[in-house]
């Protein structure tokens, strides 16, 4: 009988585990602090519902009935109080939270909650063009694979622009353009006058040597003919 | 109101060094107190040009190192009272340079003077960087020659992105200077136009420096060429220049050609 009775009994198995928790130093006066406290309930209700909280009372000198007082406070505003730190355990009743000891200090990750839906904010749609108001010097390189990049000025010898739509240059086109760098065919290459180095749309490109030298100086636009890249006046 | 003004180009030989010490004393003397500060730490030549390449104690490195005082290092001119020089160090290299040691330098000399003139060295490495990191303004300094034109638009790139002033949104002034300028030349197309120039680079233009015999022989004898011959084109232009950039308006002179009576009636008679 004993014999099976012990084969069945199951062992109370411990294990530690750590937790990151809120740490509360009150400071006095204590009323003040708990202004703090709604204040911070004010802006976000709800910061601290679920979250385990621990009282830091080490800077404070505070009665057992006081202990007893600021715990209620708390539990008051939906701050259940998980462990007192830094207090005498002759202080603590056994209706108190327990003394806890031996805490270090981390970083608190703010995962703020999720408020209403409605204040959520949409998630933008990524920009399709790319808007640059100053000229491209040489020696930059501006890359946008999402789609066009119009540049409101000129693009400077050794500059260049890769595009993964198409490329629009209000001004002089001096360095490289290359278009549709994602395998978008129907890219294009417009400029206000071409003395470009290089053009290139999916991968076809045409180096200053072989665009036409009637072309130069000229507002011109360059797209693509099955394989061949065609370059032409645009007026 | 200091201002930090850093004269650069990308490109070497164009007339960085020159310019510095010509607009430098044409700024001392218009009654500006001015410094001028040689970056070409490794190569310096700034003190050749001002002529007190034999009174250095101290330079730009021992003072960012903290060996030497401010005071010690700088080395005022003896024909100007309010124009100092600070020389850069020969035997060390560019890499002595710490982005916090010029600041704390360009800091201290905010306090004592007018302008800061950074003679920035060739190329766009650590040396560049650092001569025009502190800068409110710059003038680029361009040969009217397309290599030169394309290394400062790369200078000009720089100074708006990688400037103190550039990472705090704001924008350094920008000027062009153009040196060397050959009016026969550019007559006969062997040049790049001031227009091609400015419509290059889309920056206003600070003056057009005449290409002159008067330049070298200003620097041989140690001295700018606005002290060494005040009357000289070259000079003219760089006065005119320094008093723009003390915001006064001047207008701007294109050197033209200048043809004798001899030229004229053999030119005609050619014709």
């Amino acid at each position: 009988m004993g014999a099976t009775a012990e084969a069945t009994r199951q062992l109370v198995r411990m294990r530690g585990r750590s937790y990151v928790a809120f740490v509360f130093t009150p400071e006095i006066p204590i009323l003040g602090w708990l202004a703090e406290i709604d204040a911070t309930l004010a802006r976000s209700p709800g910061f601290f519902v679920g979250k385990p909280v621990v009282l830091d009372l080490s800077a404070l000198d505070l009665s057992g009935a006081a202990i007893t007082h600021l715990v209620g406070n708390l539990e008051e505003r939906n701050i259940r109080v998980l462990g007192i730190e830094g207090v005498d355990a002759e202080k603590l009743t056994t209706s108190m939270p327990p003394l806890l000891t031996g805490g270090r200090s981390c970083v608190i990750t703010r995962t703020e909650p999720a408020t209403e839906p409605a204040e959520k904010p949409e998630a933008k749609p990524k920009p399709t063009s790319l808007l640059l108001e100053s000229p491209v010097r040489s020696g930059q390189s501006i890359v946008f694979t999402d789609g066009d990049v119009t540049v409101l000025g000129s693009v400077g010898s050794g500059a260049e622009i890769v595009a993964g739509g198409s490329i629009h240059v209000y001004g002089t086109l001096r360095g490289r353009a290359m278009a549709g760098v994602n395998g978008n065919s129907s890219a294009r290459i417009y400029c206000q006058k071409i003395e470009a180095e290089l053009l290139a749309i999916d991968g076809y490109y045409q180096t200053a040597e072989e665009i036409d030298a009637s072309l130069r100086n000229r507002p011109a636009q360059a797209w693509l003919q099955g394989a061949t890249m065609k370059i032409t006046p645009l007026n | 109101m200091a201002n930090v003004l850093v004269v650069t180009s990308g490109k070497g030989g164009v007339g960085k060094t020159t310019s510095t010490a010509a607009l430098g004393a044409a700024l001392a003397q218009a009654g500006e107190r001015v410094v001028v500060i040689d970056f070409d730490v490794g190569l310096r030549n700034l003190d050749l040009v001002m002529g007190a390449e034999r009174r250095v104690v101290f330079d730009l490195i021992n003072v960012v190192q903290g060996v030497a005082k401010l005071q010690q290092a700088l080395i005022r001119d003896k024909r100007l009272e309010n124009l100092w020089l600070l020389p850069a160090s020969q035997t060390r290299d560019k890499d002595a340079l710490t982005d916090e040691g010029v600041g704390r330098i360009i800091a201290e000399l905010r306090t004592k003077f007018d302008w800061i003139l950074c003679d920035s060295p060739a190329g766009i490495e650590r040396g560049a960087m650092l001569a025009m990191r502190y800068a409110d303004e710059a003038v680029i300094v361009t040969n009217p020659e397309v290599s030169s034109v394309r290394d400062s638009d790369r200078i000009i790139g720089m100074l708006d992105s990688k400037t103190v002033k550039a990472e705090q949104g704001e924008r350094v002034t920008k000027h062009i200077l153009i040196t060397r300028f050959d009016p026969a030349r550019a007559a006969r197309g062997e040049m790049l136009s001031i227009d091609d120039i400015l419509e290059i680079l889309a920056t206003p233009l600070l003056g057009i420096i005449p290409e002159s015999q008067d330049v070298l022989r200003a620097s041989n004898v140690g001295s700018p060429v606005t002290l060494n011959n005040a009357a000289s084109a070259p000079a003219r232009a760089y006065t005119d220049a320094a008093r723009r950039l003390m915001g006064e308006s001047v207008d701007m002179i294109v050197p033209a050609e200048r043809r004798g009576l001899m030229n004229r009636l053999l030119g005609r008679r050619a014709a």
